[in-house]
């Protein structure tokens, strides 16, 4: 950071005071300047004195000449476009709507009490608290990984690469990849693809028992109409699977035989192109493979649990003797994991503060890595020749030699994090904007998107103000005490 | 970055195996450095591939046509690669709503930064090197202004626009970001300037130039590495702001990210215009993020409390 000066003599108060005494010499030609007299002669002590002390108040006069012309444009800028409008959203925020009445706190009880703002409020607290210390924190881990590899340059540039984008074009990139389709949205179709590793997507989700058959509902699965004895063929009927989603490897169901135990079907009740009798096994329907069966005791417990074949088929053979109902437990018809609604209004904030550490951590990395190449060598040395392992040299040495460089980054985002809107306002859909809404983006909508509702607006405004005066005044306090 | 501590780096390596005057590490601690640092190598490409990802999708999806788009996921490509296709790009460009938003961009963004460098670095001089009453207090003013939210100000100065009859017109919206932008480029400029030679100025007067002189012949060409960051991060927060040109801008004069952000409504039906037309707006960023990486990287840190 070779551009900030040295903090020892970055901010002088006078730096130029102390050059008056040159004047004699270093005058420039005077012109018109040297006609105009000012004020500065009244206190002069002793008249007109030496050439010295002439040439000095003419040029503290044309100092004073030139720095308003230096300076004059820039001052009526920040004059009338950010001081003046200050005070005026001050006033605002104690007026009515369309500024017409005073309504003394009126704004900001609504502030506090209407569910929007509030929720604003909240949403921003929970900005405050998350989104800087992830991003410092990863900036952390990515600047030590980086210190540790030639050719980190690369890695650098790729994850510093977001601070150039606008809001808009990160809120664009995301919405893709927060896309609900797995098929479209990268996130989703990686969770899906990892979700279905470990629970393997049911086959059977969507279908229903035959009306009149021996199949009735229960707790997501099917159950027996009537208790069963072993002996007694059972025929579960199932409809509303469809064509495309018939398993390849499923066989012409046959009606079971009765035998040992207790034997039965599972098919789908369903002659293609019409024809067959509800509840009979007809030709050309197909059994269902890989279904879980459970034969249920009468005090509720399952004493025995089969799977069907290629043709449907299952059997209990060891089944003692007694009523039992058979049942198709829910998870063989479990609605395929399709993924998070990430932009839906529960993840919407997660999912928001994601993309902003997904920008602003490489800005951490960059300022903790200048902190990591200032670092004392040999405190590091000092620290492992004394037999300190990796982690403890990095907890207990490189941690709180950086800290006031974390402490500074954190700062940083922290007042970032309070204004922030674009991202909010782009990445959100319209219908979870009321959920994902933060206190500048409130602001916006109020006065603007809309709302039209000025007094609101600017209690709003004097918030987003009044939090990030804390930040003014330690700026304020770092310059005096530089000085 | 030094590269000398890229031996000691892995807590694989039991303290005091290193280099130097302790004993030479053993041939398990040798592979386990190895392998160590292998998988640090592995980790580092995920994470860069990981933060990639995005941005490259975002590039491919632009690249397909809208019906691949919304049958597929854009990482399809790899098996298809016969779907990209430059046409959506050839649409955008003759789109004429973007076209004249891109340019509208230019319009806002060119002025903007070239008068906040120069009002920037006239008052960072004065506030410097000039001697005058007040000038302490001035300081002040400026450094406390730096963090101003824009929310104060917008509601006022949408008025004071109206009342200069200019609400709406890029002058408005340049007006916005040039006093905006100026606190931090004044406080800037000046830390950069008072590191300047006194001797240097002296000189100068000693020659007999007047203060304009100095400051074109020897503050300017001094200050240019702190001029040429505020000058990159001036570019890059107006070019991409959103909020201002919303809350000043008419849709008539509305820059790229403004009528992009209109295009959003619906969004996936439109990706084929959104996708491109994010990444033209992205273009000169990039650029400017690669072509000047020191500056920016400098401007950026240096205007991140902005």
């Amino acid at each position: 950071m070779t551009i900030t000066p040295d903090p020892a003599q970055g901010i002088r108060p006078f730096p130029a005071q102390t050059t008056t005494g040159r004047a004699s010499v270093a005058d420039g030609p005077g012109g018109p300047l040297r006609a105009a007299g000012g004020p500065g002669h009244r206190d002069a002590p002793g008249g007109p004195g030496t050439t010295a002390e002439t040439a000095a108040r003419r040029r503290s006069r044309e100092a004073r000449l030139m720095a308003a012309l230096f300076l004059g444009p820039a001052l009526v800028l920040l004059l009338v476009l950010v001081c003046y409008p200050i005070v005026y959203t001050l006033w605002l925020s104690f007026r009515s709507g369309d500024g017409s009445k005073f309504v003394g706190f009126d704004n900001y009880v609504a502030m506090f009490t209407s569910p929007n703002t509030r929720r604003a409020i909240l949403n921003n607290l929970v900005w405050v608290i998350v989104a800087p210390a992830v991003a410092t924190t990863l900036g952390l881990i990515f600047a030590v990984l980086t210190e540790r590899l030639r050719r980190a340059a690369v890695l650098k540039a790729v994850l510093f690469m977001p601070m150039a984008i606008s809001f808009l074009a990160a809120g664009v990139t995301f919405r893709l990849v927060y896309d609900e389709n797995p098929d479209r949205g990268v996130l989703n179709a990686a969770v899906v693809s990892v979700h279905d590793a470990f629970v393997s997507p049911s086959r059977y989700y969507g279908v229903d028992a035959r009306e009149q058959g021996d199949l009735v509902p229960t707790d997501g699965g099917f159950q027996s109409r009537g208790p069963v004895n072993p002996g007694e063929p059972v025929r579960l009927a199932l409809v509303g699977l469809p064509p495309d989603r018939i398993p390849t490897d499923a066989r012409p169901a046959t009606a079971p035989a009765g035998g040992p135990g207790l034997q039965g079907v599972v098919w789908l009740d369903f002659t293609r192109g019409g024809g067959g009798q509800a509840g009979i096994v007809d030709a050309g329907e197909v059994g269902l493979p890989e279904m879980t069966v459970e034969a249920v005791s009468d005090g509720g417990t399952v004493v025995a649990t089969a799977r069907t074949d290629a043709a449907g088929r299952f059997a209990f053979p060891d089944l003692a003797s007694g009523p039992y109902v058979i049942r198709l437990p829910a998870d063989n018809f479990t609605e395929p994991f399709n993924g998070v609604t990430w932009l839906g209004p529960s993840f919407i904030t997660p999912a928001v503060i994601g993309v902003y550490i997904w920008i602003w951590a490489g800005f951490a990395m960059v300022l903790v890595s200048a902190g990591l190449a200032a670092l004392p060598r040999e405190a590091l040395e000092a620290a492992r020749m004394d037999g300190a392992n990796e982690w403890q040299t990095f907890r207990h040495v490189t941690v709180p030699l950086v800290r006031p460089v974390l402490v500074v980054v954190l700062v940083t985002l922290t007042i970032n994090v309070l204004k922030i809107f674009d991202l909010v306002y782009v990445l959100a859909p319209e219908s979870s904007q009321d959920d994902a809404t933060v206190v500048a983006l409130e602001m916006y909508r109020v006065s603007f998107g809309g709302g039209l509702d000025y007094g609101l607006g600017s209690a709003l405004a004097v918030l987003l103000f009044a939090l990030v005066l804390p930040a003014m005044l330690f700026n304020i306090r770092r310059l005096r005490r530089n000085s | 970055m030094s590269h000398a501590t890229t031996d000691t780096v892995l807590e694989l390596v039991p303290a005091g195996t290193a280099r130097g005057g302790r004993p030479r590490p053993g041939p398990w601690a040798r592979f386990m450095m190895r392998f160590g640092k292998a998988l640090l190598r592995l980790l580092v490409v995920l994470i860069g591939a990981f933060w990639l990802l995005p941005t490259f999708g975002l590039a491919v999806a632009s690249l397909r046509s809208s019906a691949d788009n919304s049958a597929t996921g854009w990482w399809t490509v790899f098996t298809a690669p016969a779907q990209l296709t430059l046409d959506n790009y050839a649409q955008v460009l003759q789109n004429e709503r973007i076209v004249e938003s891109l340019w509208n961009t230019v319009l806002i963004t060119v002025p903007s930064t070239l008068l906040v460098v120069l009002l920037g670095a006239l008052g960072a001089y004065a506030l410097a090197w000039l001697d005058f009453p007040g000038r302490d207090w001035l300081f002040v003013l400026v450094v406390a202004l730096i963090v101003v939210p824009v929310q104060v100000a917008i509601v006022p100065d949408a008025r004071i626009f109206r009342v200069l009859g200019i609400y709406g017109e890029i002058s408005a919206v340049v007006a916005f970001h040039v006093a905006f932008g100026l606190p931090f480029a004044i406080f800037l400029l000046r830390n950069f300037f008072l590191n300047i030679p006194r001797d240097m100025l002296e000189a100068a007067r000693m020659d007999g130039a007047r203060e304009m002189l100095i400051f074109a012949r020897v503050v300017l060409p001094i200050g240019w590495p702190a001029i040429a960051s505020l000058a990159i991060f001036q570019f890059l927060w107006v070019w991409n702001d959103l909020l201002v040109s919303l809350v000043f801008a008419t849709s008539d004069n509305a820059p790229i990210t403004y009528a992009l952000r209109e295009q959003m409504r619906s969004f996936s039906s439109n990706l084929d215009t959104i996708g491109p037309g994010a990444f033209l707006s992205m273009l000169v960023p990039l650029v400017v993020f690669f072509a000047f990486q020191r500056y920016f990287v400098q401007g950026v840190l240096a205007g991140s409390g902005k």
